[in-house]
C-alpha cells in the first residue's frame, strides 16, 4: 500500500511540475500524457515487452545453470578452482557495455545476443554467492558425516549442497535484479525489437512520452520478475527466511 | 526382537599416550585410559579443558598434530563402529524428522528399512513427529530426534558430548532415561559438565582437570546409597569448582 501512495504523489507532483513550469512535452512529458502514449500504443509495447520478457527468462535460465554448475565444479575440486576461479572473476571484471557489441557481432541482432549479454550478468552472482554458501557448510555436519563414514561425493551432494541452498537463494535475488540490465544492455547495442529498442528508436524520434511508456512496462517487469523469483527462492530453503526484503 | 534394540555389544576401548595441543597450548599429553566393553562412563571435567577435543580424537575428528594410539578391545577397526551425537543436534533442516534419522544410511549410500526409523521414532516418542521439519520442533524434541540418528547408526562404540546440556530440568532428565534404556550393552563415553548427570548414567565417572589435562581414578556410583550420591556429587563439585578457580 505504500510503495503505491508514494508513487501516487510522486505523479502528482510530477505532473503539478510539468504543468507549472510549462516544459514541453519532448523534454518532459507529465505522467498523464505518459499513460495516454501507453494506451495508444499498448499492442506495440506488449509486442516489444514480450520480446523482453523471453530474454530475461531465458538469459536467467543459461546465466544461473552456468552459475550453478561453476559453483560446483569450484568447490568439487581443486584443479577446477585454480583454473575456473579467474574466469569467473574475470566475468564479472570485464564491464557488460564493452562486451555487448562483440556479442551482437558473434550472435546476431536476434535473441541470442541479448540471451547472452543478460546470462553474463546473471552468472557472476549467482556463481560467486552459491560457492561461498558450498564453501561454508557448518563444520558439525561435515564432522558427522565424517564419522558417518560418507564419501566425499555425497557429502558434497546430500550435506553441502542443501545446506548453500539459502545462500543460492540470495544469488537467485540478485540476478533477478540484474537480469533486466542485461537483457536491455544488449538491446541498446543492436536489436530489431524490445523494450529497450522501443526506447532508444523513441528517444531518437523525440517521442519522449513513449519512451517513458516504456520505461514504466519495464520498471514493472523488473519488480514483477524480481517478486516471484523471490518467491521461488524463499521455496527453495523454507528454512531459512532472508533477513530483508528489498521490494 | 524389538526394532530398538539390537545385537550389537560394544567392544572396550583403549587410549594410550595421547596429545592434543593447540598452537602452544597442550591440552592433554600422554593421557592414557581404558573403557570396559558395554560400560558408560561420563567424562566430567571444567569448560576449556578439553573434553570435547578427546571425544573428536576418539571419533577420528582430532586435528592433524594430535597424537596417541586408540584401539577397539576386539581388535577391529574403529573407523565404521563409532557414532558420535554432539553439542548441538546438528539436525539437517532441509530433511524431514524421518529423513534426518536416516541421515547415515543416506550418506552411504546403503539400504535402510523404514520401519526401524519408525520404531526408533516411537521409541524416543516423536512417533507422530515423522515427517516435521526440524525447525517446527522443540530443543527437547530436536534432541530426541538427534539420539533416534545416534542409535540409528547400530555403532558399539556411542561418544556423547554434552547431549542434554541446553535442556531444561525435566527435559533432561526424561532424555537421561531414554538414553541409558536404549543405549544398554554399547560402550558409551558421555562428556558433561554436571556432576549429577554424570552420578546418575555413568558406571563410571572421571574427572578430566589440570593443564596438560590428567583423569582421575574412576569413581563408581551404581549401587551407592542416595546419601553417598550426594556426597560424591559434593566432592565432584568441590573438585570441579577448585579445577576451574
Amino acid at each position: 500500500m505504500r510503495p503505491l501512495l508514494l508513487f501516487s504523489a510522486f505523479c502528482l507532483v510530477w505532473e503539478a511540475l510539468v504543468r507549472a513550469s510549462g516544459v514541453p512535452a519532448f523534454i518532459l512529458p507529465g505522467p498523464l500524457r505518459v499513460v495516454a502514449a501507453l494506451a495508444n500504443n499498448a499492442s506495440f509495447l506488449a509486442e516489444n515487452a514480450l520480446v523482453t520478457l523471453v530474454e530475461i527468462v531465458l538469459g536467467m535460465l543459461v546465466g544461473v545453470s552456468l552459475g550453478c554448475l561453476a559453483a560446483l565444479a569450484l568447490s568439487a575440486s581443486r584443479g577446477a578452482r585454480a583454473w575456473l576461479l579467474p574466469l569467473v572473476v574475470a566475468s564479472q571484471a570485464i564491464p557488460i557495455f564493452a562486451i555487448a557489441p562483440l556479442l551482437v557481432l558473434w550472435l546476431g541482432f536476434g535473441l541470442a545476443s541479448k540471451v547472452a549479454a543478460a546470462a553474463l550478468v546473471i552468472f557472476f552472482p549467482v556463481a560467486s554467492v552459491f560457492y561461498d554458501g558450498l564453501a561454508r557448510t557448518e563444520r558439525g555436519w561435515l564432522d558427522l558425516a565424517q564419522v558417518m563414514n560418507a564419501k566425499p561425493a555425497a557429502i558434497l551432494w546430500r550435506i553441502r549442497l542443501p545446506a548453500a541452498l539459502p545462500a543460492l537463494a540470495s544469488g537467485l535475488r540478485m540476478a533477478a535484479a540484474v537480469a533486466p540490465i542485461g537483457a536491455i544492455i544488449g538491446e541498446w547495442v543492436g536489436a530489431a525489437a524490445g523494450l529497450g529498442f522501443v526506447m532508444l528508436q523513441a528517444n531518437a524520434q523525440m517521442q519522449t512520452d513513449l519512451m517513458f511508456a516504456a520505461l514504466l512496462v519495464l520498471a514493472t517487469f523488473a519488480v514483477l520478475f524480481y517478486r516471484l523469483v523471490d518467491r521461488l527462492a524463499l521455496r527453495l530453503a523454507p528454512w531459512q527466511p532472508p533477513t530483508q526484503s528489498t521490494v | 526382537m524389538d526394532q530398538t534394540s539390537s545385537a550389537v555389544a560394544g567392544f572396550g576401548l583403549h587410549v594410550r599416550q595421547a596429545r592434543v595441543a593447540f598452537g602452544g597450548a597442550v591440552l592433554f599429553d600422554d593421557l592414557s585410559f581404558d573403557l570396559e566393553p558395554g560400560s558408560f562412563t561420563c567424562l566430567l571435567g571444567p569448560s576449556g579443558i578439553g573434553k570435547s577435543t578427546l571425544l573428536r580424537l576418539i571419533a577420528g575428528l582430532a586435528p592433524e598434530d594430535a597424537r596417541g594410539q586408540i584401539r577397539a578391545g576386539d581388535g577391529g577397526p574403529l573407523a565404521g563402529r563409532v557414532a558420535w551425537m554432539a553439542q548441538t543436534d546438528l539436525l539437517c533442516p532441509w530433511l524431514d524428522v524421518a529423513g534426518n534419522v536416516a541421515l547415515g544410511a543416506r550418506l552411504r549410500g546403503t539400504a535402510y528399512a523404514p520401519a526401524h526409523v519408525t520404531a526408533l521414532l516411537e521409541a524416543v516418542g516423536l512417533g507422530d513427529k515423522m515427517r516435521a521439519m526440524p525447525n517446527t520442533l522443540s530443543g527437547g524434541q530436536r534432541q530426541r530426534a538427534a539420539l533416534a540418528r545416534t542409535l540409528m547408526e547400530d555403532r558399539p562404540l556411542v561418544l556423547m558430548d554434552e547431549p542434554f546440556g541446553a535442556l531444561d530440568a525435566i527435559t533432561r532428565w526424561r532424555l537421561q532415561e531414554l538414553a541409558l534404556q536404549l543405549l544398554k550393552g554399547r560402550t558409551v563415553l558421555l562428556v558433561t559438565h554436571d556432576p549429577r548427570e554424570a552420578l546418575r548414567m555413568g558406571d563410571a565417572v572421571r574427572v578430566l582437570a589440570g593443564r596438560p589435562a590428567t583423569l582421575g581414578a574412576p569413581l563408581h556410583p551404581r549401587g551407592l546409597s542416595p546419601n553417598e550420591l550426594l556426597a560424591a556429587e559434593h566432592r565432584l563439585l568441590d573438585e570441579l569448582a577448585a579445577t576451574a578457580a
